[in-house]
């Protein structure tokens, strides 16, 4: 045995001094985190735009967007969109929001932060790793965008990129040359970041916890990047092979998803005996775990979040684990139940759509354990715990459709309908998103040492809460109504009928994102000017509210690293502190009942 | 060109194990008048665990590159491919490449533990495994130039496809291994190998070798 006082010395690494290596190629876990969480920042503010675009256009399709030209030579004459660039931009957003959004900001940011310290490490691992991470992930960010101002603009083919549209090149639109390239690439390298990072959480999970934190005192939150990051490191590991392969196909000439014997604008192709089905397996084996790892992250910080307002521990810490680590293993199996319309064999469906329901198993389990616990809980109301409870509510209400979609005979009629739109952006879109701003308003203080203003955050949230239900709780009826997805125009067929709803919908989204400037302003002011926060703001007991400074210091927790003697969340006892217990104090925990 | 080392390495220099944060232990502290039940310290250092991490990523990046080999062996312009003959010497040298690395790596842990006070340098045995990686990757460039002469290219057929990109991306990560290979040697030479970067460094080549015999096969089956 180790002498214990003698242990948790730590081993220190110097706090860089250069600019460069302090704010730009930083090793520090915690500014890599920032980084990340700026690049998501930035990525939201461009996705939102395109949605704009978009939703401006489905409303009212011949209105002349002023500007609208400069994004692109010839897909906007006289400034009204033309149908391939409504394609070239829903494809943009879809991109941007589902890799650098919902991906980065509720793992890669919040966890590269917060992993380590919470599980009471100093850094990751393996630093350089770490910030090369973030680095390929931002020049691949540059590369995406710069498609449109490459050749044709961007790609149209969707975030899906299916082929043979995306295998053929420029000759099936405008974008699908350069631009499927650029995007090919994106993602490639994405993958790599991605696994870069996964290779650090998992180090720092299994290897770098303190004394005294075994794996079942763990926060929900890093049980929530952990198992994510297992997720991530298998789905890229599948997506960037199938990216190479595309880009091959374009490149050099290869027939790996181009299929042979097509004739387009009467030119015959190139290719022969490409599997055009190949794509969607590869594809939707990574797509469907990153739907999960877009919102694992968020389930962990809307938990870690409620737990700390409820003053109380959850109904069951361990089936809320086990249930994270059930979505991540079944998500592997449901994949196919996005290929239900590719003429796939029937049997396969039944296959798939047998899992697809099972998985609806633990996340059933998940809203139950959340709502058990906030039954009779005295809950603390405030911008964090509200979209907590926002995040709940989108969950369940999108998550209710996914019911319907599971299986092939309803999802038949629903798959290319708004439908799948209302039920995505709303499970996985908005819930994600409200997990991010729940830890944004929850770890705010701890990350610039400055309280953000509460009211700001209240108004923010009934802005989103009720804005999001408005564009997205329609889409679902204009499914059932039968509007087709990604058409740019509905106003000569049968669809027209629901035009006013679209212009709704439009007029919903255009107020909903105007109130994120209401979150901006509050988020770049209280940078600056908020309220200083304390050390503990919220009397929490997880690890990262036990740094010697707020914001930690280079090293997280000054000479010695903190020892674990509690359970993560020790709510609802007496102590010196009030009711709650830090797993770093060694003092007893007296529950109420014993007083009793 | 043999040396002969008289000072072990100083192994894990900067590193002093009992100063590093443990794996949290099987057994939870528990607060108890400042006694604190024994506790084993021990955890393995990151890059013991990262390495499967990584060998699990490649692992699953060369299954989806198999599983599309299956699928698009369906179609009707498959052909077949007889495999340039020189794979098999690689194959042979792979083999041996691993073999030297292993002979270095087992000195240098009898090294660092101290059984033997003198022992021949290991390095000779590394700069061998580097060697026969490098002539590696250069039969590999021979099997390339073999099959061009024959007229098959990156796009004369599917099988030619499926050939080049698999020999050219396992060929990618062996440079990578030789790469830590050289690390490895460069650390040793300044006496500040840690026996988990050799370890690391060992397994994944061993892996590249794995790898190779197992896309040599399905080379051999399939194309």
């Amino acid at each position: 045995m180790h002498d214990a006082s003698a242990h948790n010395q730590v081993a220190h690494h110097a706090p860089p001094t250069s600019f460069i290596r302090k704010h730009v190629f930083s090793l520090d876990h915690k500014v890599i985190g920032k980084q990340y969480y700026g690049l998501a920042l930035v990525a939201v503010l461009v996705g939102m735009a395109l949605s704009w675009l978009m939703r401006i256009h489905l409303g009212w399709t011949n209105f002349a967007i002023p500007g609208l030209h400069l994004l692109s030579k010839n897909g906007a004459p006289g400034n009204v969109m033309t149908p391939e660039f409504y394609l070239q931009l829903m494809t943009m957003h879809a991109t941007i929001m589902v890799f650098f959004v919902l991906t980065t900001a509720p793992f890669a940011a919040f966890g590269n932060y917060f992993l380590p310290i919470q599980v009471g490490a100093e850094d990751m691992p393996f630093p350089h790793f770490n910030m090369m991470s973030f680095w390929v992930t931002f020049v691949a960010f540059l590369v995406l965008v710069s498609s449109f101002f490459v050749g044709q603009g961007p790609t149209l083919g969707g975030w899906t990129q299916y082929a043979p549209l995306s295998a053929l090149g420029e000759v099936t639109g405008p974008g699908q040359g350069s631009g499927v390239v650029l995007w090919a690439i994106s993602i490639a390298m994405f993958c790599v970041g991605q696994l870069l990072g996964s290779l650090n959480f998992i180090t720092t999970t299994l290897d770098m916890r303190t004394r005294g934190m075994s794996l079942w005192r763990l926060p929900l939150s890093s049980w929530s990047w952990f198992i994510t990051s297992c997720m991530g490191l298998t789905a890229f590991a599948v997506l960037m092979p199938a990216c190479i392969l595309l880009i091959l196909d374009h490149v050099a000439g290869t027939s790996f998803f181009a299929p042979g014997g097509s004739v387009i604008n009467d030119q015959v192709q190139p290719h022969s005996g490409g599997s055009t089905l190949l794509w969607q397996h590869l594809f939707w084996f990574f797509g469907h775990p990153e739907v999960y790892i877009a919102i694992v992250p968020g389930m962990g910080i809307v938990s870690h979040v409620l737990v700390t307002n409820m003053r109380k521990p959850m109904l069951s810490h361990r089936v809320l684990v086990y249930s994270f680590g059930a979505l991540a293993v079944l998500s592997y199996m449901v994949y196919g139940h996005h290929m239900f319309v590719s003429g796939m064999n029937p049997v396969s469906s039944l296959a798939f759509s047998f899992p697809t329901l099972i998985i609806t198993i633990p996340s059933t389990v998940i809203v139950l354990i959340w709502l058990g616990s906030l039954y009779g809980a005295k809950l603390r109301i405030n911008a964090a715990s509200l979209f907590s409870l926002g995040f709940i509510s989108m969950f369940i209400a999108g998550g209710v459709s996914g019911f319907f979609l599971a299986q092939p005979s309803t999802d038949i009629m629903l798959h290319a309908t708004y439908f799948v739109v209302g039920h995505f952006h709303m499970v996985m879109g908005v819930a994600a998103m409200f997990g991010i701003f729940a830890g944004t308003y929850f770890w705010f203080p701890k990350m610039f040492g400055r309280m953000m203003n509460e009211t700001l955050g209240r108004i923010h949230f009934w802005f989103s809460f009720v804005g999001a239900y408005a564009i997205f709780m329609p889409f679902h009826y204009l499914g059932m109504a039968g509007n087709v997805r990604r058409y740019q125009a509905f106003t000569p067929d049968y669809m027209q009928p629901l035009v006013p709803l679209h212009q709704f919908i439009t007029i919903a989204a255009l107020v909903t994102g105007v109130a994120q400037l209401v979150f901006l302003y509050n988020l770049f002011h209280s940078r600056f000017w908020g309220k200083p926060a304390s050390d503990n703001p919220w009397q929490a007991t997880s690890l990262e509210w036990s740094t010697p400074t707020t914001p930690p210091p280079h090293n997280n927790f000054g000479d010695k690293l903190p020892e674990v003697y509690h359970d993560p969340y020790q709510y609802g006892v007496e102590s010196s502190l009030g009711d709650y217990v830090m797993q770093a104090s060694p003092e007893q925990v007296k529950t109420v009942h014993d007083e009793a | 060109m043999a040396t002969t080392v008289h000072e072990p390495p100083k192994i894990d220099a900067g590193r002093d194990s009992t100063r590093l944060p443990g794996n949290g232990n099987s057994r939870n502290l528990v607060p108890a008048d400042g006694k604190l039940p024994a506790v084993r310290d021990y955890s393995p250092p990151p890059a013991s665990t990262g390495i499967w991490v990584v060998l699990a990523s490649i692992g699953m990046s060369f299954l989806a590159f198999t599983s599309a080999l299956v699928v698009r062996k369906a179609a009707l312009d498959w052909q077949h491919l007889t495999l340039p003959p020189i794979l098999y010497l690689n194959t042979l040298v792979l083999i041996a490449s691993s073999f030297a690395l292993e002979v270095a790596r087992r000195r240098i842990g009898a090294f660092m533990r101290r059984r033997e006070s003198q022992v021949a340098s290991p390095t000779r045995w590394l700069y061998m495994a580097l060697f026969l990686g490098l002539l590696f990757v250069a039969g590999q460039y021979g099997a390339w130039l073999q099959l061009r002469s024959q007229g098959l290219y990156l796009s004369t057929n599917p099988n030619s496809s499926f050939f080049y990109v698999l020999t050219a991306i396992h060929a990618l990560h062996v440079l990578g291994g030789l790469t830590g290979l050289a690390r490895v040697v460069y650390r040793l030479n300044k006496s500040i190998l840690r026996k988990s970067t050799l370890d690391a460094t060992a397994y994944y080549w061993h892996f590249m070798d794995g790898l190779w015999l197992y896309l040599l096969v399905l080379l051999w089956m399939k194309l």
